[in-house]
């Protein structure tokens, strides 16, 4: 999954501002490494001197805070480099080519750290070094890629839906089968999302399919509705759905909910009908870092509300953190908007988990839809 | 400016094999010495190619019989699953579009570069540096943000569309992006010079005095054009046609940017196999039926080249 | 020589297809507006952030980096591999391996680099770029180099012989002056290869340290903002003038051998 640079520049300032006077005001607290259990397991010094540690994370572009190594290193001193990575796909090719990738921390979705940790390509999550774990929803320790988060932490989490155009839409769409047969309105004006699993979605669930299905006559429909919908389809697209909704170019678009442009007048996100995903964005350590607890010692720190409120403050994404959401300004999220839906309300869509061998039929599915 | 302008490659596709000039004679009786001087020189290239490029490629093209790994890499456990998979009308159908896309747009480059490769040579001397010039240029500029100018120009809120609205020649915006035809555009646009060069070296060192011969018998321009000046000229066009045709075939940034996924190609079948799929083997073996393809085209290209030289 | 009046069209057709595009980006980088497709009045801002985006910034370092070092060593390597191929062999082999690079799709280069450097376990940075550019290059300056020295006098090199000088000094002090524009267009050539090249690099760089056109595609795949624009028009500029200078260098090393 993709996501964009930060939509609002200036609240975002001052957010940042003010989040950056409270660490100043509260600076050098609890230290967090020091109540550590001396577990044998572990293979991680807790006491170990971060400032000797150089951490790398990759993430995408304005989905953590600007001054995050700033502040990495008032509280740590330790050196904090940052990669930006537009998709998936792109960090995966690099974490698993074999060599080096000289990541520390990369942030990937659910399905993904599932993979890279099958693969044996990340550290096990060593929760003693993140005591601030307990501020996450009881929801999001149980996420079904990654039950009792034992190689991953949980960064932001959300749903999919179709985010639209209320000015430029006879009526509103309710239903996955409205972006895959659009309204005379809405033809060539429709986007769908590049990335396979997403892209399967709207038709997997429009034929009441699990979005994890390895079923081929089930994939094979949701193929068939795919090449109808083709016909109406403006393009694909993971990244700049967005923008394209507010040019008027598209007028009805699959998108993540953080991602759909909510605050500008005419925008609208709806999830439809037949149900939708739960997805999640991780925090992984890779088994190849030198910094393992630094990693972590970063983990704990983003779990601090001060810090994890920034996403949802700033990017409107929901955070798993209970104590972070509670800090939101509930000015910013109004009721029905994407940012006010519950840990239930999320629940009730379905994760995409990684699927091993089958994920192929996924790949060729998009190719089979792309060829054509 | 011809050194800097030009593609090196002209000269070598042009005169496949230019033998070594002169100074024959007398060298016999230093064989040990010539020997060593020959490895001073031809040894850290030649060795530097073998492992970073002989060694890269026969990895590839050896990964083409095994299994992928579940996550990326290989199982070096053989398998001819990848051919048959090869052979999937599916695949098939994206190598024949790629290559169909991939002709069309140096069809499309020939038709406008040979004129325009004509204009120049028939310019004066200073003129022709200059327009030269002119048309290498945007080749030296990023090639992704001249793909991107065709976004700003051709999308449904782009100034195209702005301009025929504001015009009043058109209500709704057409639909101008993300279709076969930008693709072509796209691939001429950013080869275009690779064409035109060659053409141009050609057409320039043409003896003008051939087709004043041509006209002073009664020919007319363009029958002196179809039976003199075109058929000196057929190594260089197909020279041209290869340099926009084998970039073309392997792009994969034009068909995504401009394309808007419609049409894959086979370059984003290759990518998306390394990159998405991370099955390995399976892109190794599409790499190597382009590679194929490719090596095909060459050969069939420097048959005709040389038929038509030795003419 | 007349003209034919009908080629015009095309001709100039030609160049409005070239620059068109061009001169689209190179105005909208001047837009005060955040889109990249309406013009709400002049302004010099996107350059502002331009120089205020560290990505960016890095990325060009990264890329000035990888392209200087792809010139030392594609054109040493590069040079002496002409001079070895058509003064010392005749094999059909090695010239046929000498160009491959500059015919091979850069997409299959880029996948044989990475299945490489996977194999042997390497870390990815600035140098596996540097390594993998450096392949091109070579072949682009070796063939540059060997069309100056076809057409090079080759008695002065028979002359130096003939007098007892060995093959080092012969090259040394013969063969090299007169093949000296060759070799700077070779090197010039290798440098504009290397800044320009996306593919490779994306396959070969680490995350952590990308070159400048894996910069601008993440940019150009995040929407368009006119601080690409902005980018655009600087690059343009840039290579407007080194290409100006090379044209300049060159003529003036000619007119002095």
């Amino acid at each position: 999954m993709s996501r964009i640079r930060y939509t609002r520049r200036l609240p975002a300032v001052v957010a940042t501002a003010g989040a950056l006077l409270a660490v100043a005001a509260c600076g050098g607290g609890e230290d967090t490494t020091a109540a550590a259990p001396s577990a044998s397991a572990a293979q991680l010094d807790p006491n170990a001197d971060l400032k000797k540690q150089k951490l790398t994370i990759s993430i995408w572009d304005g989905y953590s805070p600007k001054d995050l190594p700033d502040r990495v290193m008032e509280k740590f001193g330790t050196k904090m480099d940052v990669a930006l990575h537009a998709t998936n796909e792109e960090i995966m090719g690099k974490l698993t080519a074999g060599a080096d990738s000289g990541i520390d921390v990369a942030f990937v979705s659910g399905q993904y750290a599932q993979a890279l940790n099958e693969a044996g390509l990340v550290e096990p999550i060593h929760p003693e070094l993140i005591p601030n774990l307990a501020n996450l929803y009881p929801e999001a320790t149980q996420l079904s890629y990654d039950k009792g988060n034992k190689f991953s932490v949980p960064y932001t989490w959300g749903t999919t839906g179709i985010c639209y155009r209320e000015d430029l839409l006879k009526s509103e769409p309710t239903s996955w089968n409205d972006l895959l047969d659009p309204p005379a309105e809405a033809r060539k004006k429709v986007t769908l999302m590049t990335t396979e699993r997403w892209l399967a979605l709207p038709a997997l669930k429009a034929k009441n399919y699990s979005v994890n299905t390895t079923d081929d006559k089930q994939i094979q429909e949701a193929k068939d509705l795919l090449v109808k919908a083709k016909e109406n389809l403006l393009t694909f697209d993971d990244t700049t759905f967005g923008d394209r909704l507010k040019k008027g170019e598209a007028v009805m678009v699959e998108a993540w909910d953080g991602w759909c442009p909510t605050s500008e007048k005419n925008i609208k996100f709806k999830v439809p009908k037949e149900g939708s995903d739960l997805w999640v964005d991780t925090m992984v350590v890779l088994k190849s870092s030198k910094n393992k607890e630094a990693a972590h010692a970063l983990i704990n720190y983003i779990l601090d509300p001060e810090i994890h409120s920034w996403a949802a403050e700033n990017i409107l994404y929901k955070v798993p953190n209970k104590a972070a959401m509670e800090k939101v300004d509930p000015g910013l999220r109004p009721d029905g908007s994407p940012l006010a839906m519950s840990p239930a309300e999320l629940l009730q869509g379905e994760s995409i988990i990684d699927l091993g061998n089958d994920s192929q039929k996924y790949t060729r599915l998009s190719t089979e839809l792309k060829a054509n | 400016m011809s050194t800097t302008s030009t593609p090196p490659d002209r000269d070598r596709a042009a005169e496949p094999s230019a033998p070594p000039s002169g100074g024959r004679r007398g060298r016999r009786g230093r064989g040990a010495g010539r020997f060593l001087a020959g490895l001073l020189f031809l040894g850290p290239g030649l060795t530097y190619l073998i492992v970073l490029l002989m060694i890269p490629l026969a990895l590839v093209f050896s990964y083409t019989v095994f299994q992928r790994g579940r996550f990326g890499g290989v199982v070096y456990e053989a398998t001819g699953e990848n051919f048959t998979r090869l052979l999937d009308p599916l695949y098939l159908d994206v190598l024949l579009s790629s290559l169909k896309l991939a002709a069309i747009a140096t069809a499309v480059a020939l038709l406008v570069g040979y004129p325009t490769a004509y204009m120049i040579a028939m310019l004066p001397r200073r003129w022709k540096t200059i327009a030269l010039v002119a048309v290498v240029l945007p080749f030296w500029t990023n090639f992704l943000v001249r793909i991107y100018a065709w976004i700003v120009l051709l999308s449904g809120p782009g100034l195209v569309n702005t301009a025929l609205i504001d015009l009043g020649l058109i209500d709704e915006p057409l639909e101008l992006l993300y279709n076969e035809g930008t693709i072509v555009v796209g691939l001429v646009y950013s080869y275009l010079p690779l064409m035109v060069l060659p053409l141009y070296a050609a057409i320039e060192k043409l003896d003008p005095t051939l087709r004043e011969a041509s006209a002073n018998l009664g020919a007319r321009p363009a029958r002196t054009f179809l039976s003199v000046t075109l058929p000196l000229t057929v190594p260089a066009v197909l020279t041209g046609c290869l340099f926009v045709f084998v970039p073309s075939f392997g792009n994969f940034i034009v068909p995504e940017l401009l394309g808007g996924g419609h049409s894959a190609m086979v370059g984003n079948l290759i990518r998306d196999q390394f990159l998405t799929a991370r099955d390995w083997p399976f892109g190794a073996t599409l790499a190597l039926a382009l590679v194929a393809m490719l090596v095909v085209l060459l050969l069939a290209q420097a048959w005709t080249a040389r038929r038509y030289s030795r003419a | 020589m007349r003209r034919p009046p009908l080629l015009h069209v095309p001709f100039w057709l030609t160049y409005l297809f070239l620059y068109a595009p061009i001169a689209v980006l190179a105005f909208m980088s001047l837009n005060a507006g955040e889109s990249p497709y309406t013009f709400e009045g002049f302004s010099l801002k996107w350059y502002g952030e331009l120089a205020g985006n560290d990505k960016i910034q890095e990325g060009l370092v990264n890329t000035l980096v990888v392209a200087l070092g792809t010139t030392v060593l594609a054109t040493v390597l590069g040079t002496l591999l002409a001079v070895g191929m058509a003064r010392y062999t005749r094999s059909r082999v090695l010239d046929a391996i000498g160009l491959l690079p500059a015919i091979l799709p850069d997409l299959v280069l880029a996948i044989g680099l990475l299945v490489l450097y996977s194999a042997v376990n390497m870390t990815l940075g600035l140098h596996s770029v540097l390594l993998a550019h450096v392949v091109f290059a070579m072949a682009f300056v070796a063939a540059v180099v060997r069309t100056r020295l076809t057409h090079a006098d080759t008695s002065l090199e028979e002359a130096s012989r003939d007098l007892g000088a060995n093959a080092l000094t012969t090259f040394v002090r013969i063969t090299l002056p007169q093949l000296a524009p060759g070799i700077a267009a070779g090197a010039l050539l290798a440098f504009t290869l290397s800044v320009d090249e996306f593919v490779i690099a994306f396959f070969t760089a680490a995350p952590t340290e990308p070159t400048l056109p894996v910069v601008i595609y993440s940019m150009v795949r995040f929407g368009v903002t006119p601080e690409i624009n902005a980018l655009a028009t600087l690059l343009l500029a840039v290579s407007f003038t080194v290409v100006i200078a090379a044209q300049r260098m060159t003529r003036l090393t000619e007119s002095l051998s």
